[in-house]
């Protein structure tokens, strides 16, 4: 379970990004966020995922209050997330194969054993004939779909997708969301901010707007 | 077993690291190589001194040259005193015949038929008890007047002794010079990338790579290229050695003598390579420490 209690963030900026959030998310349910662009979408995926700190408030996961996380316990709360970025942010000087071995590594998962986990993440994602190939000759819908084989190869729980389906042809977007929706079919919880309304609609799971730094 | 394939992973990558950049990294390794030879090949120029002075050092004998007008009663009479004297164990008396007539035997004795007159002086060889005393014996036998000059190999070893003294600090003062060289070389190549890597390290924390997964592959680049550059200083200074060798065979020859330089041995040969590696991890820890500090 994920408990947002009194959450604000205001950047160092000044920017004040969410305000007094309250939210429960429960295990295996799958959350749309949705919200013009600056509305605190990321925001809010970044704290969930201990990457931002709240400025103020409670954020729990389990039992565990992430917002008191010490600096060098943060990486071992990853290793239960699987977070899908924006920005895709994949490594541009290694293949395909490679992006998803990383977090297998980071797990002390190598050799054969590792290699064959990749394989089955990216066979996933309908990327197997592209392992050896780098992510920059790939379409945009492939490195979107990259990027879930790396947030899954390490058999998450929980994950986190910020504005999957962005820039994407309708084809390519309901590939991407045929992928989340069997991964929280077979239990994980997912949460996905998108501005996307079809496919929310399309969808018809839970929808949180987000405007102005408020939920509702 | 997972440990294993772990630690093969980081060095395959560090070793891939390498080869991406073959050009500049060879140029370190290369100074490196070059840096850690200039120790090494001292510290062997030094212990072949160590090995030719030593043979030296057990001739404890010395030669007292009189003076050319002491007449054979009284180097009888002085060749008693010092055998009175304390630390001598052995005194012989070398008159100047006996001493023209080894000469003649030497080949030299062509230029010896054309003198009038023997210019030999008598001499005495003092065998001293105690090789440590050397010096104080000589400079008891040089105040007796009829002494004109003494020939000793252990004062040569004494001051050779002094040479090595020197020579051993001089080594051990350029080697920690030069691995304080090293440690920069390999901090600001390793600094370098991180920031090449800066946003792999990056995604990586974001998906949860821990401070010990980041700095790892770092740590195992700079072993690398420190035990390499070790290996390049091994190549150069044995190789050197060899070359020396050849001048040096060649020298010996025409003392009828078969003294050659001894080379490398496996042990120093290793310890070389250790400490390059080891060098290489630590001045790869500091500048990992201190450069992924910024990057928070
Ligand atoms: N690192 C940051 N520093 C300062 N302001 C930020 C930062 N990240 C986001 N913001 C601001 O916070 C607001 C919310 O941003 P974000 O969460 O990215 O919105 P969304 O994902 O809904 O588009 C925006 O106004 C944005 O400019
Ligand atoms: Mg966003």
């Amino acid at each position: 379970m994920i408990e947002l209690l009194n959450v604000t963030k205001r950047y160092p900026g000044g920017h004040l990004a969410l305000a007094n959030c309250d939210l429960k998310i429960a295990r295996k349910e799958m959350v749309f966020i949705t919200g013009r662009s600056g509305a605190g979408k990321s925001t809010l995926l970044k704290l969930i995922g201990a990457i931002e700190k709240p400025t103020s408030g409670h954020i729990k996961i389990g039992e565990q209050d992430i917002s008191r996380l010490r600096r060098d316990t943060i990486p071992f709360f990853r290793l239960n997330i699987g977070m899908i970025f924006q920005d895709h942010k994949l490594l541009y000087d290694r293949s395909v194969l490679d992006n998803v071995l990383l977090p297998l590594h980071i797990r002390d998962l190598h050799g054969v054993e590792a290699t064959q986990r990749a394989r089955a993440a990216l066979n996933k994602v309908g990327l197997s004939n592209r392992e050896r190939s780098r992510p920059i000759t790939l379409s945009g819908g492939e490195q979107q779909r990259l990027c879930i084989a790396r947030a899954i190869v390490g058999r998450p729980t929980l994950i986190l997708a910020d504005e999957p389906t962005a820039n994407l042809d309708d084809d390519y977007a309901t590939e991407i969301m045929e992928i989340l929706k069997a991964l929280n079919d077979s239990g994980d919880t997912i949460i996905i901010a998108t501005h996307d309304q079809g496919i929310i609609a399309r969808y018809g799971k839970r929808r949180l707007v987000l405007a102005d730094g408020s939920l509702s | 077993m997972n440990l294993v394939t772990h630690h093969h992973t980081s060095l395959r990558d560090a070793w891939q690291r390498l080869r991406l950049h073959p050009w500049s990294n060879l140029f370190s390794i290369l100074v490196i190589g070059i840096a850690l030879s200039l120790p090494t090949g001292l510290f062997l120029l030094m212990s072949n001194l160590d090995r030719a002075s030593n043979s030296f050092a057990e001739q404890t004998e010395m030669t007292v040259f009189l003076k050319t007008k002491t007449e054979m009663d009284a180097a009888q009479a002085l060749a008693d005193a010092v055998r009175a004297e304390p630390g001598v164990r052995r005194v012989r008396l070398i008159p100047r015949e006996d001493a023209l007539a080894e000469l003649q035997h030497s080949g030299l004795d062509d230029i010896l038929t054309s003198l009038t007159a023997n210019p030999l002086p008598h001499s005495l060889v003092v065998e001293p008890t105690d090789s440590l005393r050397v010096r104080q014996l000589e400079q008891r036998l040089r105040q007796h007047p009829e002494v004109e000059a003494i020939a000793s190999v252990a004062a040569w070893a004494q001051r050779l002794d002094a040479l090595k003294t020197f020579g051993a600090a001089l080594t051990w003062s350029l080697a920690l010079l030069l691995s304080l060289a090293l440690l920069a070389i390999i901090g600001n190549t390793i600094r370098l990338q991180i920031y090449a890597q800066r946003d792999a390290i990056e995604i990586s924390r974001l998906i949860g790579a821990t401070d010990r997964f980041i700095r790892r592959p770092f740590l195992y680049f700079g072993a690398l290229q420190g035990g390499l550059g070790g290996l390049v200083a091994i190549i150069l200074s044995g190789g050197g050695i060899f070359w020396l060798n050849r001048s040096v065979a060649e020298l010996a020859v025409t003392y009828g003598s078969s003294f050659r330089l001894a080379n490398l041995d496996l042990q120093t040969s290793a310890l070389v390579l250790v400490t390059a590696t080891l060098l290489g991890l630590l001045g790869a820890w500091a500048s990992v420490a201190h450069t992924l500090r910024d990057f928070d």
